[in-house]
């Protein structure tokens, strides 16, 4: 793909015998239409449809009992002032918990399971032997379905019966059993440490490839000269998958933005650790409010938005791998 | 042939994925099993089902045809009713010489006692008071409990009056924030009615608070607490308080997108008949609907606390579900919410209901349901 775009570029503005080869680009450029358009129209109508329709009811008064008797209210969902007070999402302070509860396990998470994904590669990529069942062995969390993971969790981290709590007092490490997932100090890093648990092999992954693809005779050069292995890592092996690592911490981010399952399993509608998808979903089904719910959604589809131009712009991250 | 879904165990996901079935119209379930809390929400789903009952719902307590009727429609049949009870370790009580607590001070006093002496006796892992204290549905009922029983109302009255934020209601919440810790594990903040029976029914727990089934199930063969185990009602609010159970209860009913109609009013018909309710009565302790039932002399050989259940009944609150109609589960997870800030430490209570009464106007645009 990058290698025929820039072969595009590069004879386009080609000055000699342009009729032919824009004939030829042009028969290309079909061709890759013919390509594109099945899974255009196949995205159109799995993302693109859902989201039109719920940025639509975000306008609405739409109920979930009955989704067409809805009317136009312009931005009240939003924000609307009524009797001298502010109704709407972005005047609920419990949406703004949420949004501050989101980043904050979206930033923790992320840095974490980058570090410990680096960690992890960088020892998967030496030979030693059984490599390759370590190997699998490390995706295993990764392959649990979330809600498995969760549950299982959850009983794991169970105040009274839980194994975690059985293992550190035995370990004479805490005293008195821990609430996990009942003690608002607790809650959030309950969550974000399964979340580290079961992504960590998924960014090992993705950097390990990245390792796999280095060019060896850098590090011969640096053996050579006898650079210090850790000046060899920050100043060879970091910049060399810097790009790579960039990509691997988009998608992460973008998974952490929209944290679901893991949420909800372990700590139901808590507002200790309630994420925007959580906030939006009660909004959406426990209260039946399918416009202020919509209007949720909306702005949580903004601020994940926002959150990738951001990271985007000042990461400069490139994507065709240049 | 009947065919039988599982669903989860919290209500509040239950209610959930109901409204999203029939909110899409989905004809793959014809009978819903609803709580007594749902019918304002569900009923425009629901058959009518006057014209097939026969005459059927005059058998059951009024209170709950009452409630089952939305304009005018008969929307579900009661299946077994419910009111909390507190269960206790008969032995325990015996062996400390101490009696069932008539008022929570008593309860908190008695627990604390016996807790400590069986701690020291080598049980770690022993407790005082276990109840239901995730932000679910089941606080809502718990601290509902605690206010009724202090005559602090019951949140929203029946003429839509929001009554919560009061000196009395106060009081009772703010009684409970000390026990978590104490003589309660922290994580009764995540518990539902299963993992407490879990915690009392291994025998680590003298106190619970919990619904009928969980009598069948303690006396069952495997149960550690068999034999072992009392029932009271809960604890008044104080000398002059009372004592209050939140009314629950489930209820039969045909969706309307269901394809098999009659065969599903007939099962509804039988299911919520004397002769399943009579042996659900004896075998799983449910509180029948049908008064008869009562006097069955199978009934009460098998549930010795039924006697008693018929004052408890009497005596019950119920939730603020019909006055605020659809809006109920707001109304709710508002309460639940504003009670769990209090016992996860956030806020103190007269903080977190001034602040309760302000959202629930606000979401009532002054008390106008």
């Amino acid at each position: 793909m990058a290698t025929a775009t820039a072969e595009l570029a590069e004879r386009a503005p080609d000055p000699a015998a342009p009729a032919q080869k824009s004939q030829l680009t042009r028969s290309r450029v079909r061709a890759a239409w013919l390509f594109l358009t099945p899974m255009l129209i196949l995205l159109a109508m799995v993302a693109g449809w859902p989201l039109l329709r719920t940025i639509w009811f975000s306008f609405t008064d739409a109920n979930l009992s009955d989704l067409s008797g809805a009317k136009f209210i312009g931005f009240e969902n939003y924000l609307a002032y009524n009797d001298g007070e502010w109704y709407g999402v972005l005047a609920d302070s419990e949406w703004w918990n949420a949004v501050w509860n989101t980043l904050k396990f979206s930033v923790i998470s992320v840095t974490l399971e980058t570090v410990l994904g680096l960690v992890v590669a960088l020892v998967l990529n030496a030979s030693f032997p059984g490599r390759s069942l370590v190997r699998a062995a490390v995706l295993i969390p990764w392959a649990i379905p979330t809600i498995v993971s969760a549950k299982m969790w959850g009983w794991m981290m169970h105040d009274q019966f839980g194994i975690l709590n059985h293992m550190l007092m035995s370990l004479g490490l805490i005293s008195s059993p821990l609430a996990w997932t009942a003690s608002p100090d607790l809650a959030l890093t309950a969550v974000i440490m399964v979340d580290v648990w079961k992504t960590t092999p998924f960014m090992a992954l993705l950097i390990l490839a990245a390792l796999q693809m280095l060019p060896t005779d850098c590090y011969e050069a640096a053996r050579v000269d006898g650079i210090h292995p850790v000046r060899v890592f920050f100043k060879v092996t970091l910049p060399l998958i810097k790009p790579a690592l960039m990509v691997a911490v988009i998608f992460r981010l973008l998974d952490a933005l929209r944290i679901f399952d893991l949420i909800y399993v372990l700590t139901s509608n808590s507002k200790d650790t309630m994420s925007m998808s959580v906030y939006a979903r009660q909004q959406l089904v426990d209260f039946q409010s399918v416009g202020y719910g919509s209007a949720a959604s909306t702005l949580l589809f903004l601020t994940v938005g926002l959150c990738v131009v951001l990271y985007i712009t000042f990461g400069r991250v490139r994507f065709d791998g240049r | 042939m009947v065919e039988t879904i599982s669903t989860p165990n919290s209500p509040t996901e239950q209610l959930a994925l109901y409204q999203q079935m029939l909110a899409a119209k989905s004809p793959d379930i014809d009978v819903y099993q609803i709580d007594v809390v749902w019918a304002g929400i569900l009923a425009p789903h629901l058959v009518d089902l006057k014209a097939h009952s026969k005459g059927a719902e005059n058998n059951h307590f009024p209170s709950i045809i009452t409630n089952n009727t939305v304009d005018g429609k008969l929307i579900a049949l009661p299946w077994f009713t419910d009111a909390s009870l507190l269960y206790y370790r008969k032995d325990l009580l015996e062996k400390y010489g101490e009696k069932p607590p008539q008022t929570w001070a008593q309860l908190t006093a008695t627990a604390q006692k016996i807790q400590d002496a069986e701690r020291k006796a080598g049980n770690d892992k022993f407790w005082g008071y276990i109840w239901q204290g995730r932000a679910y549905e089941g606080l809502t009922c718990n601290a509902l409990e605690w206010v009724a029983s202090h005559n602090g109302g019951a949140v929203v009255e029946a003429d839509g009056k929001i009554t919560i934020n009061n000196p009395q209601a106060v009081k009772a919440i703010a009684q409970a924030k000390p026990w978590v810790s104490t003589i309660t594990p922290p994580g009764v903040l995540n518990y539902t009615e299963e993992e407490s029976r879990g915690v009392f029914q291994a025998g680590n727990a003298l106190f619970m608070r919990n619904w009928p089934y969980a009598w069948g199930l303690s006396q069952s063969a495997d149960s550690p607490v068999k034999a072992k185990v009392g029932t009271a009602p809960l604890p008044k609010g104080g000398e002059d308080g009372r004592h209050a159970a939140t009314l629950g209860g489930w209820q039969m009913s045909v969706s309307k997108y269901s394809a098999n109609q009659d065969a599903a009013i007939a099962l509804v018909l039988y299911l919520t008949g004397p002769e399943v309710q009579k042996q659900r009565a004896v075998e799983l302790s449910q509180l029948p609907t049908l008064v008869k039932l009562y006097d069955d002399p199978d009934v009460v050989k098998a549930n010795p606390f039924f006697a008693e259940m018929k004052d408890i009944l009497a005596s019950a609150v119920a939730r603020p579900a019909t006055v605020t109609g659809s809006k109920y589960n707001q109304v709710s997870s508002e309460f639940f919410n504003a009670v769990y800030a209090v016992l996860s430490g956030g806020k103190t209570a007269e903080q977190s209901l001034a602040d309760l009464e302000a959202s629930l106007k606000r979401m009532s645009r002054g008390g106008k349901w």
